[in-house]
């Protein structure tokens, strides 16, 4: 297996990215750090003065930061789960997207918890969480979870990534050290190729009930409350069901972004966007089934204080925040998805952006109107979020965006090896496995 | 075993809001400026809360003073990930301000919104420093608080029995809100004990709890005709 040509003219196109830094890259950066520093600023600035720098107040205790935790979590969903399944499922043409799915799982997930923690009050006690953990609260189970979840999807990050480091340190004359750290004494022999496709394997199998579970507490930590309309048990598989909606959006642009600035045409090609469009689509009518049977149930059962929150949504103040979660998630991706036509990379591209403006709104839509509307009666309080919130928001989407361009810069975002094998042995290997399936000719 | 309650007689209540004083002068509650109230930032650990009863034109709206109902069956203690707040053995419901990481999980969890989140520093003005509670703990910026039927009282009361040589007796145990309610329309004691008043009342006709249906098992007891 040594042979294996290893030359750089071919795939040239995918090491370019680590060769060659241009204006434009440098130019993103900066633009990213100003409003990294922005938001750190703003934080810093209610690190100083407390949590009334935000819009909070009694009763509604969680506004953007919670909002924002359930988001990028759920953006985490694109990758581990939908790369999982795709390789178990021996799908061929998920060899040029696995890796660029799998950085955003590892790398939002420093979001999600981030949040978490910019939320708290008393961030320099955080440790407590260890030190008096109490495993009846369901942020315990989220901080379990989450913990298993981010070793799980770093693990199966870089196992597929250790041949393609190998292959830098070989052929690239940057960061030979740093490779040759990291590519763990790789040679491509054929025992070394086994033992990595058992270990690929079972992080394969292993990370999808971790991811799912992932999920599913994090709708427990509303869930698991008596609060109307959250104590709800179709939560689980609800917020699931959505973080792997708006995964795979998040995954549709990104592999846009990629595609445009590294000109990686060739290897994401218009097939590989029509297969997630479909995928797409089928998460957009299994949100819109999740969303009819909530609020449904909620609309029959008729309990008046689960009314108030609903007509609070449907027609009250909350309104322009339900109906714009309805149009983002399903008004505008559904005909965009359901026709051949427009299921193109642009095509795509323009629903995913429309799913996750919209799957942020209906974290907000559960988040929010709840707290407005407490069982007793309250202070009428309406939480408009400050600029800290905004800006904190912003920062976030930036930072991740900045790590994932370092990622691209430092390690091919397109796992070489893998497409290469798939040029080599999968035309035959698929041909075999299709003579399984077929009467007649097929081997016993 | 103890097992403390209040019981709030409406028919006899005024709304007079001594209560709210006297807990915020006894509990070290801060001040909050007009600016923060607006915004719903105020802290109290009892505050009247407008009741409506009944639909138009049936309608009765009354002002029910509301303490923290220190729930048998408490929904904020369960999901505390630092155990900073926590029910002891006498059903007292009590928040460790120094342990508490301000994650506001029980505050959102109570379904009687009777916690309180510390939005800033606390403040008093200067001519208020000196007459703070030495007993009650002031607060820092970004943890949760609320009622804890004074149990700086009760510590002090058990000692003070102690050194006398004595039993615990009910009057020695009273919270600042009912030993300031004009109307005496507010009581305090042991439930657990048949013969106390607390436990008789509680078991009269006009007796009813807050929310009953969610099995919260509030110990905070209401009194109301027509109920």
């Amino acid at each position: 297996m040594e042979e294996k040509e290893l030359k750089l003219e071919e795939d040239a196109a995918l090491f370019e990215p680590i060769r060659r830094t241009g204006k434009p890259f440098y130019l993103t950066l900066s633009i990213l750090v100003a409003v990294i520093l922005w938001a750190a600023w703003a934080y810093l600035h209610q690190y100083r003065h407390g949590l009334g720098v935000t819009g909070l107040a009694r009763p509604i205790f969680w506004g953007v930061y919670i909002t924002n935790f359930v988001f990028f979590i759920g953006i985490s969903h694109a990758g581990t789960l939908i790369s999982a399944i795709l390789r178990l499922a021996k799908a061929e043409w998920r060899r040029s997207i696995t890796r660029s799915a799998e950085v955003i799982t590892v790398l939002v997930l420093f979001f999600g918890v981030g949040n978490i923690l910019m939320d708290l009050g008393r961030p320099d006690r955080m440790f407590n969480i260890i030190r008096f953990a109490q495993f009846r609260s369901p942020l315990l189970w989220d901080v379990s979870s989450i913990t298993v979840y981010l070793t799980a999807s770093s693990i199966y990050l870089f196992l597929p990534l250790i041949p393609d480091i190998a292959l830098l340190r070989d052929y690239s004359g940057k960061r030979k050290w740093f490779y040759r750290i990291f590519a763990l004494g790789w040679t491509g022999t054929e025992r070394q190729h086994r033992l990595l496709e058992k270990g690929i394997a079972f992080m394969a199998i292993l990370v999808i009930p971790v991811a799912v579970s992932v999920h599913t507490v994090v709708s427990f930590v509303f869930a698991m409350t008596i609060q109307p309309m959250w104590h709800s048990a179709i939560f689980g598989p609800y917020f699931v069901a959505g973080a792997i909606f708006s995964g795979i959006a998040g995954l549709i642009v990104a592999m846009n972004l990629i595609r445009k600035v590294y000109h990686l045409e060739d290897y994401l090609r218009p097939v590989h966007f029509n297969n997630l469009g479909i995928l797409l689509l089928v998460m957009t009518l299994l949100w819109f089934y999740f969303t009819f049977t909530e609020y449904i149930t909620v609309y029959y059962g008729g309990e008046p204080i689960h009314m108030t929150i609903f007509w609070s949504k449907f027609t009250g103040r909350f309104a322009p925040y339900f109906w714009g979660m309805f149009l983002f998630c399903f008004v505008i991706p559904l005909p965009l998805l359901s026709l051949r036509k427009t299921r193109t990379p642009f095509g795509t591209l323009i629903a995913s952006i429309s799913v996750i403006i919209g799957m942020w709104l209906e974290r907000f839509v559960i988040v929010v109107p709840t707290l407005t509307n407490p069982r007793l009666p309250n202070e009428a309080v309406i939480y408009s979020p400050t600029w800290v919130e905004w800006s904190v928001l912003a920062g976030c989407v930036s930072f991740f965006v900045l790590l994932y361009m370092i990622f691209t810069k430092i390690f091919p975002i397109v796992s070489i090896w893998e497409v290469r094998e798939g040029r080599e042995k999968s035309m035959a290997e698929v041909q075999e496995r299709i003579k399984t399936y077929l009467p007649g000719i097929g081997v016993e | 075993m103890h097992r403390w309650g209040m019981v709030i007689d409406l028919d006899k209540c005024t709304a007079c809001q001594a209560c709210v004083v006297a807990c915020q002068a006894e509990n070290n509650v801060a001040i909050i400026g007009p600016e923060e109230a607006a915004k719903g930032r105020t802290i109290h650990w009892i505050e009247l809360i407008p009741y409506i009863e009944g639909e138009y034109p049936h309608i009765k709206a009354r002002l029910l003073p509301r303490p923290c109902m220190h729930c048998d069956n408490p929904p904020c203690t369960k999901v505390c990930p630092v155990y900073a707040t926590y029910i002891n053995e006498e059903g007292l419901v009590g928040q460790i301000n120094y342990r508490c990481i301000g994650c506001r999980y029980c505050t959102t969890a109570c379904p009687y919104t009777v916690k309180s989140f510390n939005w800033y520093p606390p403040e008093w003005p200067k001519e208020m420093k000196g007459s703070l509670n030495r007993d009650v703990s002031i607060r820092t910026k970004g943890v949760v608080e609320k009622c804890t039927f004074c149990s700086h009282r009760l510590l002090r009361a058990r000692e003070k029995s102690k050194i006398e040589g004595r039993d615990l007796l009910p009057e020695d145990y009273i919270p600042a809100c009912v030993q300031a309610c004009p109307s005496s329309a507010m009581y305090f004691g042991d439930l657990n004990d048949p013969n106390s008043t607390v436990s008789m009342l509680s078991r009269e006709r006009r007796a009813f709890r807050l929310m009953e249906e969610l099995g919260t098992e509030p110990k905070v007891i209401y009194l109301s005709e027509g109920m």
